[in-house]
């Protein structure tokens, strides 16, 4: 249809959505390399011809983004290896093991995917709260490494693997164990990635369940400390939050520039469930 | 020990973290989440059977009939733009244009999902700043006097509805790209010979093609969208008012800042059954309206 659009017209609604998506990125990103006294003022700068980096510097003392940081970084990454390991060997069996029972299992994994984190965080925070993890960044990471999409994934991962690999092992002696670890687990690196940058990008984004379970600032992770600084210093100085916004985009961006394809596999992999 | 027991036990040392997992922190909880939308409990004092009653005050409290509509005008609003931008891009996206072109307008408009939603509506927060706002100095370049956006129940609703939208209008597209990729340019070619050109190409040949692809995207973005909660809670706070107050944030005020567990257990059950029966709807509509090649 659009070979007969005038090209003119599709290149300029292109380049309008393509400047209203990126310009309020681009927008963070220059004015906070603004002096902060300058950050209210208009019109707002759009090149950075005199960055200032002090607004970093600030965000570094002001608010303890390393301590913010490192909560996140521990949060994510302990989620992110949790969930590639735990949904491997699940899908893994879900995939190749007969036993009895084992629809039953699995229909019951596939029926907690439709669940909202909302109707089961209450009682989530209660259980937490029996076991004495409240307040601790564990709160965050033991409820999240079980996952019912993640092992959904590996499990259609493994069947995609040829059958025939495990049967010529298990012909020359090898144990089931040998087959997993040497044969199958090696194949399936991609699709353990595909759950590994997907969990990466929802947990070091995550903000709800944060705002629930962590009590004390020194447990608070990125996104729930920069909401916090932003409250806490009213219209203050823009540019300071907004260093530490551009600071909280910069692994969600490394992911998305070296790891798009696995993101975007696995965000579109839900559509044919 | 035999291969069968050896297969055995993988199986279940395999099995063990995520069924586990999966018992103590989702099954559970729902089996939590019915009990307790029977009773009234602060966790200080000991639980109280109420019956029903968390269920008829919600028809009865303000607060949450309020949410209730807020949630259906966002979602209705939002899916519905989330859409239309989605596949008006992915259409043109698809269009003849050179290869590198394509690549650096899908990744831009794919962007905004891998950014977090907190910090985005902190940054946007600025920028819908009424007095010192770059949207609201735009518009008086072309003078347009300053809008009111947080601080107007109306307007605050059109900035949660944008924001939300400006970031998830992706993923739509993400969906529609690799529908629209999906079809066989024969299609076109026939279609060409007959005549078909401009909106009668779409509406007649493209739209019906890729319908099984916008059913599952409208499916997606209307479960998606009747969670939101970061938006409207680093945004508006749910005000002014209650005018941009969500299911989700009365959910997450009933439990933990008015220690109503029960309550908030009950309205979870209603987001939970809602999100079931738009699920249900699709499949049925699935069967009536959606075009299979």
């Amino acid at each position: 249809m659009t070979r007969h659009l005038p090209a003119l017209a599709k290149y300029a609604a292109l380049l309008v959505a393509a400047v209203l998506t990126l310009g309020p990125v681009w927008w963070t990103f220059t004015t906070s390399l603004r002096p902060a006294a300058e950050s209210f003022s208009l019109p707002p700068s759009f090149f950075p011809l005199s960055p200032d980096f002090s607004n970093y510097v600030a965000v570094f003392q002001q608010i303890r983004i390393p301590l913010l940081v490192l909560n996140s970084a521990l949060v994510t990454g302990v989620i992110a290896v949790g969930q590639m390991l735990t949904a491997a060997m699940a899908g893994y069996v879900f995939a190749r093991m007969e036993f009895r029972g084992k629809n039953a299992l699995f229909a019951i994994v596939l029926s907690t995917m439709m669940v909202p984190v909302q109707v089961t965080i209450v009682p989530v925070f209660m259980i937490i709260r029996g076991v004495g993890l409240s307040d601790t960044l564990l709160a965050l990471i033991l409820p999240a490494i079980p996952t019912a999409f993640g092992t959904f994934l590996m499990r259609q991962y493994f069947l995609g693997l040829p059958l025939e690999l495990g049967e010529a092992a298990a012909i020359d002696g090898a144990s089931p164990w040998r087959t997993f670890f040497s044969i199958y687990a090696p194949l399936a690196l991609p699709g353990m990635a595909i759950v590994g940058v997907l969990a990466f990008n929802y947990h070091w984004n995550e903000f709800f369940r944060p705002l629930i379970f962590m009590i004390s600032e020194q447990n608070y992770t990125l996104p729930l400390g920069l909401v916090t600084l932003q409250g806490n210093l009213g219209t203050g100085s823009i540019s300071i939050v907004l260093a530490g916004v551009i600071l909280s985009m910069i692994p969600a961006v490394v992911v998305f520039l070296f790891g798009q394809r696995y993101l975007r596999e696995g965000l579109t992999a839900g559509s044919s469930k | 020990m035999s291969i069968d027991r050896r297969s055995a036990l993988l199986s279940w040392l395999f099995l063990a973290p995520t069924m586990i997992g999966v018992g103590i922190f989702v099954v559970l909880p729902i089996i939590g989440s019915l009990v307790l939308a029977f009773f009234r409990w602060d966790i200080i004092t000991s639980p109280q059977f109420v019956g029903l009653q968390n269920f008829t005050e919600l028809a009865t409290d303000s607060t949450v009939g309020i949410s209730f509509v807020n949630t259906a005008v966002f979602v209705a609003l939002a899916v519905i733009a989330q859409l239309a931008i989605a596949m008006l891009l992915a259409v043109l996206v698809q269009s003849r244009m050179p290869p590198w072109l394509r690549v650096f307008f899908r990744s831009t408009f794919f962007f905004p999902l891998v950014l977090s939603a907190a910090s985005v509506s902190i940054l946007m927060r600025y920028l819908f700043n009424e007095s010192y706002g770059v949207i609201n100095w735009a518009l008086s370049l072309v003078g347009i006097p300053a809008v009111p956006w947080l601080t107007s129940p109306q307007w605050a609703m059109v900035v949660v509805i944008a924001v939300y939208v400006w970031q998830n209008f992706g993923f739509s597209f993400l969906l529609f790209i690799g529908g629209l990729g999906a079809i066989p340019p024969e299609v076109y070619e026939a279609g060409a010979i007959d005549g078909a050109t401009g909106w009668r190409k779409f509406s007649n040949l493209t739209l019906p093609l890729v319908s099984p692809t916008v059913l599952v995207a409208s499916v997606m973005a209307i479960i998606s969208s009747l969670q939101v909660f970061d938006q409207p809670y680093v945004l508006t706070r749910g005000g002014p008012g209650d005018s941009t107050r969500t299911v989700v944030m009365v959910i997450y005020e009933s439990a933990f800042r008015q220690l109503e567990f029960g309550r908030a257990s009950a309205i979870g059950l209603v987001l939970m059954v809602l999100i079931m029966l738009v699920t249900a709807l699709q499949f049925r509509l699935a069967r009536r309206f959606v075009f299979y090649q």
